[in-house]
């Protein structure tokens, strides 16, 4: 039965990491309808950017601040060159050209600061705590912490704010945004910084546990499942969403995996968002699509 | 224009639904097919052969598979690296296991195979749409990639998990040398072709793109939903399967689920974009444009900068410029090349005047 | 006003029994009941929001209603799919176009032919013998309804490029190639100049006359309604409220009160003089 929780709680924290990439895509998501496949890259542009950075001999906090201009000027370049002159295409296009810019970014972060997998050492100590008997990690608890707070600001900005308020009118309809003088330039400019900042954060976390490596990429696709299972507009949606695939994940890993002969972690979350879909096409918390004929 | 193609009126129905309508259309695609068919291995030197056309013919076919769904129907796809690995997998259990069948019915065999397995995948069309479909697909890939490196009975039980395919025989004629292997292909990819464009201009490809376009309105007027969406998913799987199969057999040599993986996917869905989604001739520029591309690219970096570029930045420049490109064709030209050589074409019309 | 004599107006086709649809708590129908005889071209009217389209929408499948039944062609049900709809005779067109606009005319207007084909998927892929025959005999009939609507110049252009007059045309065009017994029109003039209704109005009647096909129609302008309909069905806020010939309709005091207003000078003095 320990052991039992140990896994689940480790599942839960991991997946509070995996909910902090996805927070990512449904910021942008949110507020311009656009998919960012690209969220992947950006969160492993961020971590090297940050490491490299620091190697070259940075103090720490200039790394940081160095890296958070960087992605600012990412986001800007990015809505200047890709999304300005694809305004009010269909959503797929959008969709393929942020896979265009998940190379761009993969070729430019590896170029740059070349492939070697480095260590991110943030100062965090991984000896386990003991809560009740349990083993958990301080490090991941530290990372749930990190989340929760970046999430509750967010939740916040939108639900409160008058940006935030433009941002949501922005992701429902474009040109309607556009006719009641909401500056999507702006706006767009905006919310990109802030998702290349949630990058960073999940990058440095992220880079922490994994070293910042490519791999780093592919935990964007990790991210899709607990999108699409919490429902693509909803930050709500995104942390249930990553603490259901999380755990879950991490239970059918220990539970059912050896049955299957191991590795199914990779296919698992993705069939049960699948068979969920199902029942509820729109996700969790995602708006149903009337589409009236 | 090169020639006229004005004067030439359709008095029938039959010569107006032809795919080539036009004599001069007729006559250039005849001698090409005579080039590729005869020209080419007799001519042709080995190098180019082995390496750009037989790779480039299969990945067409991938290319066709998936534009079919994507580009037609409009289901969006990322498992096709998945469906062409059942395909490569499917083939070899049938050549160790039943070594009776003959080789092209193996392949027909293995596409439906990969038939099947698209269609169970593509059942959750129904309920799911647009880019939460992409769940499904990727579900898909990742599970097949899973279930054929984990599960011995497919590889054989082989310990590095790399196996040899087969060698090719058909009626008795090893095929071995380039050539064979090239009018294999070139074949299989032609007749198939001929018959992705046969139903895309029939009542199956007018029900895909109904669906595609406005799928309430095709429903109201009868179009069925389950039906036009599985044929999509079963008929693109098949191509896909296919070109798994031959990528294996014909190209690599050996069968391998790392040739099949979510890289193999996004690479063959690039090729849909850039050829141009809803046309069977954009399948072809588009698996043209990614294979001949590096090596250009190859050749342009080399020529500028010599050798002195360090020897990691070549493949990662690559997939910048890689990556530029789709966001250019996007902007630019979101029909892809086939849409560019219609626009040429309707250009030289009129040349020399303007318009 | 044209009155064309209507002698071959024949049974019941359509009959809806105390339908009523509600979305949530807002009543979109409430206990409608009326009929449309074969051959007759009955048409919809009243306020925007007075539950229309619903009703259409009803008819043709997309909607389900919570209470009632409709009747077409004697066979009563509560709810049915589109395609069901579709396939036992009865063809729609859209308020908002809902043409394909990935494809040409001809293609689309062969989508509405879709349900007679036959050939099977290997066929088709073939093309060369079943496939190719079955495919320029539907061509044949879609060419004749091309004729029909005068639209043979712009049979190879996608429809996105076609102005939106032609487009409603098409969108007709695609309507009648199912050989409908039941053709429901949801405002088919919108947005049109007045030579473009006529032209409408004509093919509406001639629909009727030469391919005996029965017409429901929501329609906004009255001239067009009493020119052209046998019958006029008026709902207000999802009840009905008026059921008859046209000029039986314009005289109820309440739809006038509800909605038509005066046409004319004529008929306020016509009006008044039977009220008084």
């Amino acid at each position: 039965m320990q052991f039992f929780f140990e896994v689940l709680i480790g599942g839960l924290l991991a997946g509070v990491m995996y909910s902090l990439v996805a927070l990512g895509f449904v910021l942008i998501f949110k507020a311009s309808g656009v998919f960012n496949f690209a969220q992947g890259a950006m969160v492993l542009f961020a971590a090297l950017t940050f490491v490299s950075l620091e190697e070259r001999g940075l103090p720490r906090w200039a790394a940081l601040a160095a890296t958070l201009l960087v992605m600012l000027l990412l986001a800007l370049v990015i809505e200047r060159a890709v999304l300005r002159p694809l305004v009010n295409q269909p959503a797929i296009s959008l969709f393929m050209a942020t896979i265009g810019l998940t190379f761009c970014i993969e070729g430019m972060a590896q170029g740059v600061w070349g492939s070697v997998v480095k260590g991110l050492d943030l100062g965090i100590p991984d000896t386990p705590l003991e809560v009740r008997g349990t083993l958990v990690s301080q490090f991941d608890l530290l990372a749930a912490l990190a989340a929760g707070l970046l999430v509750a600001v967010l939740a916040f900005f939108f639900q409160v704010t008058r940006t935030g308020r433009a941002l949501r009118a922005v992701a429902d309809d474009h040109q309607a945004a556009l006719s009641v003088g909401i500056p999507l330039r702006h706006i767009w400019g905006v919310v990109w910084a802030v998702a290349g900042a949630v990058a960073l954060v999940a990058g440095l976390l992220w880079g922490a546990r994994l070293g910042v490596q490519f791999a780093l990429s592919v935990i964007a696709l990790k991210a899709l499942p607990v999108m699409f299972l919490g429902g693509l507009t909803s930050i709500a949606g995104a942390i249930v969403g990553g603490l259901l695939i999380g755990a879950s994940e991490k239970l059918a890993e220990v539970y059912i995996g050896p049955a299957l002969g191991g590795g199914i972690e990779n296919w698992f979350p993705y069939v049960l968002v699948l068979l969920f879909l199902l029942f509820r096409p729109e996700g969790m918390f995602g708006e149903k699509r009337i589409d009236r004929v | 224009m090169i020639y006229r193609e004005a004067g030439q009126f359709r008095t029938s129905y039959r010569a107006d639904q032809r795919i080539f309508p036009i004599v001069q259309d007729r006559v250039v695609v005849g001698a090409l097919l005579l080039v590729a068919f005869a020209g080419v291995p007799l001519f042709a030197p080995e190098y180019l052969i082995t390496a750009l056309l037989i790779q480039w013919l299969i990945l067409s076919l991938a290319t066709l598979g998936l534009n079919l769904l994507t580009g037609y129907a409009g289901q969006f796809s990322l498992g096709t690296g998945g469906f062409m690995a059942v395909g490569a997998f499917a083939t070899y259990a049938f050549q160790l296991r039943a070594p009776s069948i003959p080789l092209l019915a193996a392949f027909a065999l293995a596409g439906l195979c990969a038939a099947a397995v698209g269609v169970v995948f593509g059942l959750p069309s129904l309920r799911i749409r647009g880019l939460y479909l992409s769940v499904t697909t990727l579900a898909a890939q990742f599970f097949i990639e899973w279930l054929l490196t984990r599960v011995g009975w497919f590889t054989n039980y082989s310990a590095s998990g790399v196996i040899s395919a087969q060698r090719m025989v058909i009626a008795g004629v090893p095929i071995d040398t380039p050539a064979r292997r090239y009018l294999l292909v070139l074949s299989i990819v032609a007749l198939l072709a001929l018959a992705a464009k046969n139903l895309v201009r029939s009542r199956t490809g007018r029900a895909w793109m109904a669906v595609r376009d406005m799928d309430i309105a095709a429903e109201v007027i009868g179009i069925p939903m389950l039906r036009t969406k599985l044929s999509a998913f079963a008929v693109s799987s098949f191509y896909c399967g296919v070109a798994g199969a031959l990528w294996a057999y014909a190209f690599l040599g050996t069968v391998e689920p790392q040739a099949f993986d979510l890289d193999r996917s996004f690479r063959v869905l690039t090729m849909v974009i850039i050829g141009g989604a809803g046309s069977v001739l954009g399948s072809f520029l588009g698996a043209a444009f990614i294979v001949l591309f590096p090596i250009f690219l190859n050749q342009l970096l080399h020529g500028l900068f010599g050798d002195t570029l360090r020897p990691g930045l070549l493949p990662n420049i690559e997939l910048f410029v890689f990556g530029s490109l789709i966001i250019f064709f996007l902007i630019v030209e979101p029909n892809g090349l086939a849409r560019l050589w219609q626009i040429a074409k309707e250009k030289l019309r009129l040349w020399p005047f303007p318009h | 006003m044209v009155t064309v004599p209507r002698q071959h107006i024949g049974d019941v086709l359509l009959r809806l029994e105390e339908v009523s649809l509600a979305f949530g708590g807002v009543k979109a129908l409430s206990q409608v009941s009326f009929e449309v005889r074969e051959r007759e071209i009955c048409a919809i009217i009243g306020p925007n929001g007075a539950g229309k389209s619903s009703l259409l929408n009803i008819i043709n499948g997309v909607y389900h209603p919570s209470s009632g039944t409709v009747s077409f062609a004697g066979v009563a049900r509560r709810s049915m799919r589109p395609h069901q709809a579709a396939a036992s005779g009865i063809a729609r067109t859209f308020q908002n176009i809902a043409l394909f606009k990935g494809m040409t005319v001809l293609d689309n207007i062969m989508t509405g032919r879709n349900l007679k084909m036959r050939s099977p998927l290997l066929a088709q892929a073939l093309y060369w013998g079943l496939a190719e025959r079955e495919e320029i005999a539907h061509r044949r009939k879609v060419e004749e309804i091309i004729d029909f609507l005068q639209i043979e110049a712009i049979r190879k252009t996608p429809v996105g490029r076609l102005p939106y007059g032609l487009q409603k045309r098409v969108e007709l065009a695609r309507a009648l190639a199912a050989e409908p017994r039941l053709l429901l029109l949801d405002e088919p003039m919108a947005g049109m100049n007045v030579e473009e209704k006529q032209d409408m109005c004509r093919f509406i009647l001639d629909v009727n006359d030469e391919l005996g096909v029965t017409v429901v129609l929501i329609e906004h302008d009255m001239a067009v309604v009493m020119d052209i309909a046998d019958r006029v069905v008026v709902l207000d806020y999802g009840r009905k409220i008026a059921d008859g010939p046209p000029d039986e309709v314009r005289r109820n005091p309440e739809v006038i009160a509800a909605y038509l207003g005066v046409a004319t000078e004529a008929d306020r003095r016509a009006v008044q003089s039977e009220a008084g």
